[in-house]
């Protein structure tokens, strides 16, 4: 079953150098994710400072900057991963580096069929 | 044969709740599917005699059903043959399956319903429900709230346990002593939320500290564990007071003045060989500690008697393993016993001048206890005061109120 590990985390609680360490050791655990054949994808996201928001309505589309919502930890990454059940889904994500500062949020990917493969 | 069945419901249904579960894979067709081949028994056994292995009876018996129930509810032919499939190989399940394998579904069913990713009052509510087998009604009575709650609540959870597949099994190794944590917090929630019933509010609550006990007897039976032991050991020793600890009209004694041969001693000699076991295990914990200070007072004739050198010493060692401004506070209680009523008013007031607990109306109960004993009784005047104006249970409040007057009265003397 495929599970959605969304990386939140306060962006001031970084230092460049933990953030070259996290980038470091979160590219490795994808390998040894991806040598169990459980490694979907996975990326670190540009800061909320890069983010903006797009909602249309009534046909207007509205752009504005910034992120969804304010928050005290904000969404840094993600992991698309495959995992039997949520046990295993919670032991990857707890080697997430990320996961010792922030917080790692897991959901079940909901299987939709009739979506085109992969570009 | 409908007495014997009813009789055998009593005393399997939950066992083989559990092994269906894990056969089925679903919560409501394994019980669904249960109660069918209960109903079959009875026509069954009556017809053609008792299979030699009932519960493997019930248990096959209800997973044809469950093929059936399968077979009708499909929409396309293939997800209903993918579905018997599934059935199929999940359950090969043969009469003479090891009383150890149905044991160990117990305990996935106990794991399970107190998975941490389920919210803690489902926890409650799936354990009280699909482990102890009783009512939504009843555990809503039990907990003062609405069936419909605890009905919305179960549901919620088991949509949880489907949706983000939360395996039905026992934990791994790695995982086992914080999976443990979580189920023994859960029963222990059960039996404190029992333990305060018994103050006369209600008294058509269902026994949930019995419930707790017997859960608490299961996971013992099923996992010697020293810390399920400890549990079991601190519910066992607090319940052995239940005639004791309050009067008819809800009131509640305090253990220097409860009538000590209204102890249970069954359950006293049971908590205390428990407490045995797990420490001489040598990796017992905090429920461990708590049952080991309520045993030393278990084996005293009076509060003059008890070993209060003993205490303090376990409350050291508690402190060291989960150190709180709560577990410091009970420990200047004992000091002032084992030393004298101002080294332990003394160390209340540390606590209280620290801000800890200021908030809290047992440490002010507590000083005032010390000061009123001490003759100081202005000062006790005042925390008892305080103390009332925290309280929140009627019982605390009306001891209070008690003590205040009787220090207005000027007639309790030392």
């Amino acid at each position: 079953m495929k599970y959605m590990l969304l990386v939140y985390s306060a962006e001031e609680a970084w230092t460049e150098e933990e953030r070259a360490r996290c980038m470091a050791d979160s590219t490795e655990l994808c390998h040894e994710l991806a040598a169990q054949g459980r490694f979907l994808g996975a990326s670190p996201l540009h800061p909320v400072a890069t983010a903006t928001c797009v909602r249309v309505r009534n046909g207007n589309r509205l752009t504005t900057d910034g992120p969804f919502a304010e928050t005290t930890e904000q969404l840094g990454g993600y992991y698309l991963v495959e995992a039997a059940n949520l046990d295993e889904a919670i032991a990857i994500a707890g080697r997430i580096p990320a996961a010792s500062k922030g917080t790692v949020e897991i959901r079940p990917v909901f299987e939709l069929s009739g979506l085109p493969p992969k570009t | 044969m409908r007495e014997f069945v009813g009789e055998l419901y009593v005393r399997e249904s939950r066992r083989v709740f559990a092994t269906l579960v894990r056969l089925l894979g679903d919560f409501d067709l394994a019980e669904e599917t249960m109660h069918e081949a209960f109903a079959a028994a009875i026509e069954q056994w009556q017809q053609y005699g008792l299979p030699a292995n009932p519960r493997a009876w019930l248990v096959s018996t209800a997973r044809f059903k469950a093929i059936d129930a399968l077979r009708r509810r499909s929409r396309s032919e293939e997800m209903r043959d993918a579905l018997v499939r599934r059935v199929d190989e999940l359950s090969s399940i043969n009469a003479e399956r090891a009383a150890h394998d149905i044991e160990d579904d117990r305990l996935r069913l106990i794991f399970t319903c107190c998975h941490p990713a389920l919210a803690p009052e489902a926890q409650i509510a799936m354990t009280l429900r699909e482990v102890c087998g009783l009512t939504t009604e009843q555990i809503a009575v039990a907990f003062l709230t609405s069936p419909a709650t605890i009905a919305q609540r179960i549901v919620r959870a088991k949509r949880k346990i489907r949706e983000a597949k939360i395996p039905y099994e026992v934990p791994s190794l790695a995982d086992f002593p914080n999976r443990l944590a979580s189920v023994l917090s859960v029963v222990y929630l059960v039996f404190k939320e029992g333990y305060s019933a018994s103050s006369g509010e209600s008294l058509t609550r269902p026994d949930l500290s019995g419930e707790a006990i017997r859960l608490g007897r299961l996971i013992v039976e099923l996992l010697p564990d020293p810390e399920a032991m400890g549990l079991l050991a601190l519910m066992l020793l607090h319940e052995s007071r239940r005639t004791a600890r309050a009067t008819p009209e809800g009131d509640f004694i305090l253990l220097e003045d409860q009538d000590r041969s209204q102890w249970n001693q069954e359950l006293i000699a049971e908590g205390r060989r428990l407490v045995e076991r797990s420490l001489a295990s040598r990796r017992f914990g905090t429920y461990t500690i708590q049952a080991a200070i309520s045993a030393v007072h278990a084996d005293a004739a009076s509060t003059a008697e008890t070993d209060w050198a003993q205490i303090v010493a376990l409350y050291d060692v508690l402190l060291r393993s989960a150190p709180s401004p709560v577990v410091e506070l009970n420990r200047a209680v004992a000091v002032a016993m084992r030393d004298e009523l101002a080294a332990g008013l003394a160390l209340i007031d540390g606590i209280l001048r620290s801000g800890e607990l200021s908030d809290y109306h047992l440490a002010h109960a507590a000083r005032a206890d010390l000061c009123r004993r001490l003759g100081r009784t202005g000062e006790a005047r005042v925390a008892y005061e305080r103390a009332l104006t925290l309280a929140q249970q009627e019982p605390e409040r009306r001891f209070l109120q008690k003590r205040l007057q009787e220090l207005g009265n000027g007639c309790y003397g030392i």
